[in-house]
């Protein structure tokens, strides 16, 4: 299993949002006006989605920590 | 993330004398006397006006100071069984009966331990160990145990569980096994509780309580607030808790997860869920009262110290079970800032 290098808090440059898992439709530019609430979602909350493939994730919340888990595409961690 | 900016300004507070008559009550029954408020008087203390608001917290601050002291106690809580649950509580993101994004996960034992210790590295002196299900099975309980041993060696904090409705047997098992505190939530009021969960009765939840109190293991038993009940049942709520005597209540705000039945209930308004929290004390002057999950988005970072000077005196520190809390150092800071010493220890035993 490999790491990703995503950064989760953010759905720029990411196929797929991370909070509600629909198609992230920014492109390069800023995010489009329905994932800004999902960016902000995420500040609060882990991705549920896997931002490369839309799978659902594992995710593992801690006192102090998360990881959530691809079964393609590996363990992302804040 | 939405954050009821009008909870902050309810920074000042000043007393205003003589004005609400159900505050002079209050501060004669229950500071004095020691006496929490009736259903009916929490429902005035609900309906205060805003300008109320800082005397509420005021006296409930007062109340907390003279029957609990100043000590905050602070609470780590983890989930071992993330999901895939059979209830149908609708606020739940972890009911396999709606369409969350939440899978079903579990968390292994090492993993377990190493939260704890991180825990414990707060200043913490409870770990709560929560499953997601209706209640335990074999192959839980004796995961449970298996945890509380190895936390146990390694760890030196207190061990709380919250396992869902529990039998006798199972009762009297954790209890063996040294569980301090065990928790299991009313949520809501009786009256309004069938709106909120089908698959089990209030009925089934008071007896695990009682059950667990009879054990010898505190009980924590909380409210779920903001979930469409009204000020009356809220007041109910607050009435019912009571009357369980419970040695902690920690108080959730509704965080509206997506999938669930409750998905579109708006967030709670930051005043209202201030008002619930000297309502809350008012009711319950020696109880721990516990911010837990909700009050990030319902009070934000201003609302959350109005209520530590308003009748809080316990936090859950960091994340959640499902969803990230405020860093554990922005609490941990407030509570310095504000001269209120973590309860240590030896105080809890």
């Amino acid at each position: 299993m490999t790491g990703v290098s995503v950064s989760t808090g953010s759905t720029s440059g990411a196929g797929f949002c991370g909070h509600c898992g629909e198609p992230y439709d920014g492109g390069d530019g800023p995010p489009s006006y329905a994932h800004r609430e999902c960016s902000e979602r995420l500040a609060m909350e882990p991705p549920r989605y896997c931002a490369a493939c839309r799978r659902r994730m594992k995710v593992q919340v801690t006192p102090l920590g998360w990881s959530a888990e691809c079964s393609r595409h590996g363990v992302l961690v804040p | 993330m939405t954050i009821q900016a009008d909870a902050s300004e309810a920074t000042s507070h000043a007393t205003i004398p003589g004005t609400f008559p159900i505050l002079e009550t209050g501060r004669q029954q229950v500071l004095e006397d020691g006496i929490g408020l009736t259903q009916e008087q929490l429902e005035e203390v609900l309906r205060l006006p805003d300008e109320a608001l800082p005397a509420a917290l005021q006296l409930a601050h007062e109340v907390r100071l003279k029957h609990c002291g100043e000590d905050v106690e602070v609470e780590g809580i983890i989930s071992i069984k993330t999901g895939g649950c059979p209830e149908d509580c609708h606020f739940c993101s972890q009911s396999g009966l709606f369409d969350s994004p939440v899978r079903g996960v579990w968390l292994d034992i090492p993993e377990l331990v190493k939260a704890a210790k991180e825990t414990a590295a707060t200043g913490a002196t409870e770990f709560c160990i929560v499953a997601a299900v209706r209640g335990p099975d074999i192959k839980l309980m004796n995961q449970i145990k298996f945890a509380i041993d190895r936390i146990n060696e390694e760890v030196d904090i207190n061990i709380a569980c919250s396992l869902g409705m529990l039998t006798q047997r199972q009762v009297d098992q954790l209890a063996e096994w040294g569980v301090h505190r065990y928790n299991h939530n009313l949520e809501t009021a009786r009256s309004y509780f069938p709106e909120v969960v089908t698959t089990h009765s209030y009925e089934e939840r008071l007896e695990t309580c009682n059950m667990v109190k009879a054990a010898g293991m505190e009980l924590c038993c909380g409210a779920l607030i903001g979930m469409g009940e009204t000020l009356e049942q809220r007041a109910e709520l607050a009435a019912q808790l009571a009357a369980l005597e419970p040695h902690e209540v920690p108080l959730n705000f509704l965080n509206p997860r997506p999938g669930t039945p409750l998905e579109n209930q708006g967030i709670m308004d930051g005043k209202d869920a201030l008002r619930a929290i000297a309502a809350f004390r008012l009711a319950m002057p020696r109880t721990v009262l516990r911010y837990a999950g909700g009050r990030e988005l319902t009070l934000g970072d201003l609302g959350t110290r109005n209520g530590l000077l308003g009748g809080i005196n316990a936090v859950i520190v960091g994340n959640y079970l499902t969803t990230l809390g405020r860093p554990a150092t922005a609490d941990l800071n407030l509570l310095v800032e504000l001269n209120m010493p973590i309860k240590e220890l030896q105080k809890t035993l």
